[in-house]
């Protein structure tokens, strides 16, 4: 369409009206592309937009029906129709927490080798790996952790764990319990794996933005490698850390196959972290296609709500962090 | 000489930890690849390709859910492509400095990372709850509404990489604006975008909690879109979940299958990508 446009226009300067006509219609190409691709780019708002309203549409009669006892109540009875999301949201804030407990100091360390100490042949090579890593999907990690992780889990560190703690007073309440093998601490131990490339790669971008001369002053005074880090790497590199930690704390709140695998799907609230628990997405996953009745659906559904908002806040205060620190780097 | 040593020594515990750190991390991704493939060429065969998802106890393949998915697939690139790289297109030629431009880049950056089992409850309350069934086609959007960001993102940066040069040499010599963007942006970008489509399929096709409650599954083969359509990743999780070991096996088979082309399209899209920096 647009080569023939222009393969015509020798032809057609020849004659006032024709050309006259070429520039009208090439005008209209061009106000029409321009209206398509702004229509688009508000499509995207309007997705957004389309995801929250159909949420709070869905959710909207769990919410009528419990008010703001749904937040608050444990209780899951599908039996009486009694809702409460208290249970799944522990499970989820418990689950990421482990998770990020493990990946962030993991994950900074990584970058911190691959940006300081690694020889330079070596860096391509963990760098591409780690990125691949970061796309292999959900439910490879959730069938390992079902069929490898959680019988090593049950054989191995769990039954180390009770012995080691039960006698202490407090700990023992964490790991009290029979060594299921799935549970909450087996999901918070797949989500740390699951994370870990994500947090890596972003603190190595964000180390690897440190203007080198800064670093080769801190060196040139005598500073150890770990004194450059920490004077010199952290203090700069902050709050883009901070920024790529958020990110993955993001995906492991909302993370849903690799934790269905292996949380084991019991609404309670337990304190030993070796039993059993849910999540909001596990729950919604299990339960979603075999929920019986409106109350039922629109309570799973104000489950996906909260999900949304939390992380949503999550990963705006994400977004924020990295935009500065681009804008520092300039 | 006290201090001394004792920042030395300060320093190569820290450095000994980010060591043993790398170890542990690499080691332990290495461990998950390493039973995905022990697992998985042992379940694999001819049979998996051929052959319908069987009735638990019997043997049987995986044709069913691998066509559903490449189906489904196909059409959610088919829908979202265009939207992204047209979305992609206003903000970094049209609108690149304007208001909505930012707006949409910060949405866009936070839809990218969003939970996608909310997606899967998004079309349900969108498309399957007023249409009355699970469909393929439902499925495919709940996709497609995946694949946008990816697209939006990498056509925005590939745009930008252009050098306005160019598109200040092709408006001199009397281009309309969208033949600037047709034939100078997107030629010298080309690459760049494709490898955006790549990694949004990439992302899609391990995708599972979008299909739960919108494609549902299908224990036959169907090509009907408008049907219940069984995908890969949906069976690999009703299947690894069953007790009966036959359904394990083709779980591991199906895992593995998504897994290599999962890495087939991230490790091609790095190549175009690479190809296009070095010319």
């Amino acid at each position: 369409m647009v080569d023939l446009a222009l393969r015509d226009a020798p032809a057609a300067v020849s004659s006032p009206p024709d050309r006259l006509r070429l520039l009208g219609r090439l005008r209209l190409i061009d106000g029409s592309f321009r209206t398509i691709t702004f229509a688009a780019a508000v499509s995207v708002l309007v997705i957004l937009g389309g995801v929250i309203v159909a949420l709070i549409e869905g959710a909207l009669p769990a919410l009528q029906a419990f008010g703001l006892d749904f937040l608050t109540t444990s209780r899951w009875n599908p039996v009486t129709e009694k809702f409460g999301a208290l249970a799944p949201i522990y499970g989820t804030l418990v689950t990421s927490l482990i998770a990020m407990t493990i990946a962030v100091p993991f994950g900074i360390l990584i970058a911190m080798f691959l940006t300081e100490l690694c020889p330079m042949w070596l860096r391509r090579p963990i760098g591409i790996a780690i990125e691949l890593l970061a796309g292999i999907p959900s439910i490879i990690y959730g069938i390992w952790g079902l069929f490898v992780f959680a019988p090593f889990l049950q054989h191995t560190l769990q039954p180390a764990l009770i012995d080691l703690f039960g006698p202490v007073p407090i700990l023992s309440t964490l790991f009290a319990g029979p060594p299921y093998g799935i549970g909450v601490l087996t999901a918070g131990l797949i989500l740390a794996i699951m994370v870990l490339p994500f947090v890596t790669s972003i603190s190595r971008d964000v180390f690897e933005a440190v203007p080198p001369v800064l670093k080769e002053a801190a060196y040139g005074l005598g500073c150890t490698t770990w004194e450059v880090f920490r004077h010199v790497v952290i203090p700069f590199a902050r709050v883009g850390v901070t920024g790529g930690v958020m990110l993955g704390l993001g995906r492991a709140l909302g993370e849903t196959m690799a934790v269905t695998f292996v949380i084991g799907n019991a609404h309670r609230i337990s304190g030993s972290l070796l039993a059993p628990g849910t999540t909001i997405s596990a729950t919604i996953a299990n339960e979603f296609t075999e929920a019986l009745g409106d109350l039922y659906t629109s309570s799973l559904v104000a489950l996906g709500l909260i999900l949304f908002v939390i992380t949503f806040v999550v990963l705006a205060i994400a977004r924020y962090m990295l935009m500065r620190i681009e804008r520092k780097i300039g | 000489m006290m201090l001394y040593r004792r920042r030395r020594f300060a320093n190569s515990v820290v450095m000994t930890l980010s060591v043993v750190a790398t170890v542990i991390g690499l080691g332990w991704l290495v461990l998950v690849l390493g039973a995905l493939l022990w697992n998985g060429f042992g379940s694999l065969s001819v049979a998996v390709f051929t052959e319908m998802t069987p009735p638990p106890g019997s043997a049987g393949g995986l044709l069913n859910p691998i066509v559903g998915s490449l189906m489904m697939s196909g059409v959610a690139v088919a829908i979202g492509t265009p939207i992204g790289i047209l979305a992609g297109t206003y903000m970094a030629e049209y609108g690149r400095y304007s208001m909505l431009t930012s707006v949409v880049r910060f949405i866009n950056d936070i839809l990218l990372s969003a939970p996608s089992i909310v997606v899967g409850l998004f079309i349900y309350e969108v498309v399957v709850r007023p249409l009355g069934h699970f469909s393929g086609i439902a499925g495919s959007l709940a996709l497609a509404v995946l694949v946008v960001p990816v697209v939006v993102r990498t056509t925005e940066d590939m745009l930008l990489t252009v050098p306005k040069e160019l598109r200040e040499a092709a408006t001199a010599l009397g281009l309309p604006r969208s033949h600037v963007i047709a034939n100078v942006s997107y030629r010298a970008a080309r690459a760049g975008i494709v490898t955006g489509i790549l990694l949004a399929v990439a992302r899609i096709s391990g995708e599972t909690a979008p299909l739960l409650f919108t494609a549902l599954n299908n224990q036959f083969f169907s090509a009907d879109m408008t049907q219940p359509l069984a995908s890969l990743p949906v069976v690999i999780f009703q299947f690894a979940m069953s007790p009966y070991p036959d359904w394990q096996k083709l779980a591991w088979a199906g895992a593995l299958i998504i897994t290599f082309a999962v890495l087939a399209l991230s490790i091609s899209a790095r190549a175009l990508s690479a190809t296009r920096t070095n010319s």
